[in-house]
């Protein structure tokens, strides 16, 4: 009986503590993106009244009108760029094809508040258009304003379409040669093709970029500021930062939130069953050729919107950068990039922490609370940034009090915000703001990992600490870089809720490029904006050469 | 009688529901390759994966040269056990090179010797001067090798292979087979491994268990499995063969469709008593004077010989397997007998 003890002590069926941790972390970080929402509707058990009824009668109708406005607006725009050259490109061949194909994703590099300005300011009074304007015209010529509802929604949509062109052009190319046939022996002609089989075919996928076209619409915040355009965000903002008032901001957010609610819900519905597009095998279809002058003059409108929502802007910025560059590019400059980086990086790192937590424990745990946790922790992409704040800032707000109470019934004296307004603040929202955005390369590389691989390791005699390092880590750190990139890149076009929760002094380049096109000073503004587009570009590419691959059918 | 290095003393697996491994039992020496048979879900695997620590135990005991290494309540963690694995898809670490995968396991010396070391074992598995090559960009035959030279490394007491051929050409299963039997005999390494493949299985094992969900029907030799099966499901699993009717008529006859047949009973059995007997395709052969004749049902040309299956007059189907060098066409009439030394009849 010696033997038995023996073995007892090192046995296999000892409480896993290392998996009860990883469990109890996944369910801490699903509530960590859970309270700060539930604190957003509390708000709403204790209405103030008084501000909530001048709201009501001063600002909501405008909010709803543009909000709504918006939402109709950017979803036409975007649904007619980004199908109308998604087909182009996947299914026709045409001069520049090939190169129009990648550079019409290069806007998804501009984040959209850095597009608003450019256009602003290059269509300014002292812009070079209305100076060319005036030199051929005289005083009699038109003079140009770039505000209303038409203008942001063109801007937008020229910011937001290539998510629905990315999404439709892979669905287009997943359509088999067959079905495209199929509908040409049954009489239709190319047009009846496109839209009687190839756009209900692709409507799941186009839905789903048509959504995140206007998520990004209703999370907006830099472009409607710079165009001076009301919506929930900048009235979020006024609220807290013109009336100092929490409860009214937070008030507001709870209703952004209820109309991003009402948005995924009708997500689902127009997706419906379809969730899932399957990737025709075999040979692709061939391309409907658009000779000569058809050929040339689709050429020529792909390419004018890539000057337009690309090229041009870019144009305009380095030019400014230019002009400016001998006097901005100096020590502040370098410090607002190292913090930017600082801030960046490490948001990156709690984030992929947390990422790895979460699909770490959605491997390894099938229960209730588990799968709870996880699907929370999807959700926070969907916050907008300005929601988030609030929220992050209500809960600090609360700890915040509850800390002070303590030390002031101790006998201390009131010692102010402790949590609010510290860095820790801008680091929860970073984290439950992109969890989702780490969580997709963590999770397929973790899932590229074979069960059989870490037991050869075991069997080799290696586990805990040496397993992860020798095993884990370097198998795992491709996704994990990747994942880190993303976030890190993320955060660092980030802006309003870095706006409303950065500590005294942490400004980032998104920050610097508000407040210098909240006076106007476009020039300035350029080149934190263009080291935010050179940020933006690897994510393209990457983007790019995925889908060269999968267009090759690898 | 040589050491027992492995036993196995009624173990039970559990997933969830289903009693993957149900009482299984077998002792295994020192130096000795065992193998077990048995259809895709019999349970092999499991037992593998039971005596290497990867699933818990529900009863019994495994123990490995006289120590109990797992218990229901029990168990030496996988990576204390010294039991190397093989694993049906190699698991090579993607990211070392055969080198780098050889000497995971080997901890004693300077990383100088320790590279030595793998270095010879890939030398030893035949893959000398591939070292550097990472597994993307070796053949399957080559990653199945250095799966082998990974597992032996550390110089572990016992190897378990699962399926490790099932993945190859069948041509390459044979001599690759072959190497590795050769190797691990060479390095005094026991070995287990499973498989559906009864070719397979008698080319390497020194002793054979045929599985059957959850349950080790037998463990023997090839050649008493095949002469001497234990069970119904044993004798018609390994090798080829059919089970006739009959009924014992005097003490070494048995009454069939084939009539009478006369060869060692052993056990016995009362006159009257209704048998299936057990006839192999060279049990059967054809005779111009044979006692019946039998319809060629089907046929397979095997080179050498050719395999008929024949339906007697009651229906009874038979094997017979004959030099191909006699030919007969479906539908074919041939008179037959049966002669068999050892008589092997299960009762109902």
């Amino acid at each position: 009986m010696r033997r038995g003890t023996a073995i007892a002590r090192t046995g296999t069926r000892r409480p896993p503590l290392a998996g009860r941790i990883l469990r109890s972390a996944a369910l801490g970080l699903g509530a960590t993106v859970a309270i700060p929402l539930g604190v957003l509707f509390s708000v709403w058990a204790t209405p103030q009244t008084e501000v909530w009824a001048h709201l009501a009668v001063t600002v909501l109708p405008t909010l709803a009108r543009n909000t709504l406005a918006l939402l109709a607006g950017v979803a036409a725009g975007t649904a007619i760029l980004g199908c109308g050259l998604a087909w182009l490109t996947a299914r026709c061949e045409f001069p520049g094809r090939r190169w129009l194909d990648v550079a019409l994703m290069l806007p998804l590099a501009l984040p959209a508040y850095v597009l608003a300005f450019v256009v602003q300011g290059a269509l300014d009074a002292s812009g070079p258009l209305q100076l060319a304007l005036r030199q051929a015209f005289g005083p009699a010529a038109p003079s140009l304003e770039v505000r209303g509802t038409a203008w942001v929604v063109v801007i937008l949509s020229l910011a937001f379409y290539p998510y629905v062109y990315l999404l439709a052009r892979q669905a287009f190319l997943g359509l088999g040669r067959g079905t495209l046939e199929a509908a040409r022996l049954l009489g239709l002609g190319p047009w009846g093709t496109f839209f009687r089989v190839a756009l209900p075919a692709a409507r799941p996928a186009i839905v789903a970029g048509l959504s995140l076209a206007l998520m990004e619409t209703l999370a907006d915040f830099g472009a409607v500021s710079v165009l001076g355009y009301d919506t929930f965000t900048t009235a979020i903002y006024k609220a807290w930062f013109g009336l100092f008032n929490l409860a009214a901001a937070a008030q507001l957010a709870s209703l952004l939130l209820l109309v991003v609610a009402l948005a995924l819900l009708a997500e689902r519905r127009l997706r419906g069953r379809a969730r899932f597009h399957e990737t025709a095998r075999g040979a692709p279809p061939p391309r409907l050729a658009l000779a000569g002058a058809l050929g040339w003059l689709v050429a020529g409108l792909a390419s004018t919107v890539v000057a337009v929502a690309f090229a041009l802007p870019v144009l305009q910025l380095l030019t400014w950068v230019l002009a400016t560059a001998s006097v901005e590019l100096d020590s502040r400059y370098l410090d607002l990039l190292w913090h930017t980086l600082l801030l960046g990086g490490s948001a990156a790192f709690v984030t992929v922490s947390g990422a790895l937590i979460v699909s770490l424990a959605r491997r390894q745990f099938a229960d209730l609370p588990t799968r709870a946790a996880v699907g929370l922790s999807a959700l926070g992409y969907a916050l907008p940034g300005s929601v988030l704040a609030v929220g992050v800032m209500m809960c600090f707000a609360a700890v915040d009090n509850g800390l002070n109470a303590l030390w002031q019934s101790a006998g201390g004296q009131r010692l102010g915000p402790v949590l609010g307004g510290s860095i820790a603040a801008l680091l929860l929202a970073y984290l439950v703001r992109f969890l989702a955005v780490a969580a997709g390369p963590t999770g397929s590389a973790l899932e590229r990992l074979r069960p059989s691989t870490i037991e050869a390791a075991r069997s080799l005699g290696t586990r805990g600490g040496d397993l992860a390092r020798r095993v884990y880590l370097p198998l795992l750190r491709p996704g994990l870089l990747t994942a880190a990139l993303l976030v890190l890149i993320e955060v660092m076009k980030e802006m309003p809720a870095t706006l409303l929760l950065r500590p005294f002094g942490w400004d980032t380049l998104a920050v610097r490029v508000f407040e210098f096109t909240s006076e106007g000073d476009w020039r300035r503004a350029a080149l934190p904006a263009v080291t935010l587009v050179l940020a933006g570009l690897p994510p393209v590419a990457w983007l790019a050469r995925r889908s060269a691959l999968q267009a090759h059918g690898d | 009688m040589s050491e027992v290095l492995l036993e196995l003393d009624d173990i039970a697996c559990r997933y969830d529901a289903l009693l993957a491994v149900d009482g299984v039992s077998l002792t295994l020496a020192r130096g000795e390759i065992g193998c077990l048979l048995g259809p895709s879900g019999c349970g092999k695997t499991t037992v593998l994966r039971a005596i290497a620590g990867f699933e818990p135990l529900e009863r019994g005991i495994v123990s490995l040269a006289g120590e109990a290494i797992a218990t229901p309540s029990a168990g030496l963690p996988p990576d204390r056990r010294g039991v190397g694995m093989v694993f049906q898809d190699y698991a090579l670490f993607p990211h070392l090179s055969a080198e780098g995968n050889v000497a995971f396991g080997l901890r004693d010396g300077s990383r100088r010797e320790r590279r030595r070391a793998a270095s010879e074992l890939l030398d030893l598995v035949g893959l000398g001067g591939l070292g550097d090559r990472y597994p993307h960009e070796l053949s399957g035959g080559q990653q199945q090798r250095v799966a082998l030279a990974r597992a032996i490394a550390p110089r572990p007491r016992l190897v378990l292979l699962d399926e490790p051929f099932s993945n190859l050409d069948v041509d390459l299963r044979e001599r690759l087979g072959l190497d590795v039997r050769g190797l691990l005999k060479a390095q005094e390494i026991a070995a287990l491994f499973v498989t559906h493949d009864q070719h397979e299985a008698f080319l390497l094992g020194d002793r054979i268990g045929v599985m059957r969900q959850g349950r080790l029907l037998q463990w023997d030799t090839a050649f008493v499995l095949y002469h001497q099966p234990g069970d119904r499901f044993v004798a018609d699993f390994v090798g080829q063969g059919r089970l006739v009717p009959g009924r014992i008529s005097g003490p070494g006859v048995i009454d069939t469709p084939l009539g009478p047949i006369r060869g060692h009973l052993p056990g016995g059995g009362a006159a009257g008593c209704a048998v299936d007997l057990l006839l192999r395709p060279d049990d059967v052969l054809p005779d111009p004077a044979g006692p019946v004749e039998g319809v060629v049902a089907a046929r397979a040309f095997k080179g050498a010989e050719t395999l008929y299956t024949l339906r007697l007059p009651d229906g009874t189907e038979v094997l017979c397997e004959v030099p191909s060098r006699l030919d007969y066409a479906v539908g074919a009439r041939l008179r037959i007998r049966a002669e068999i030394e050892h008589l092997i009849a299960f009762r109902h």
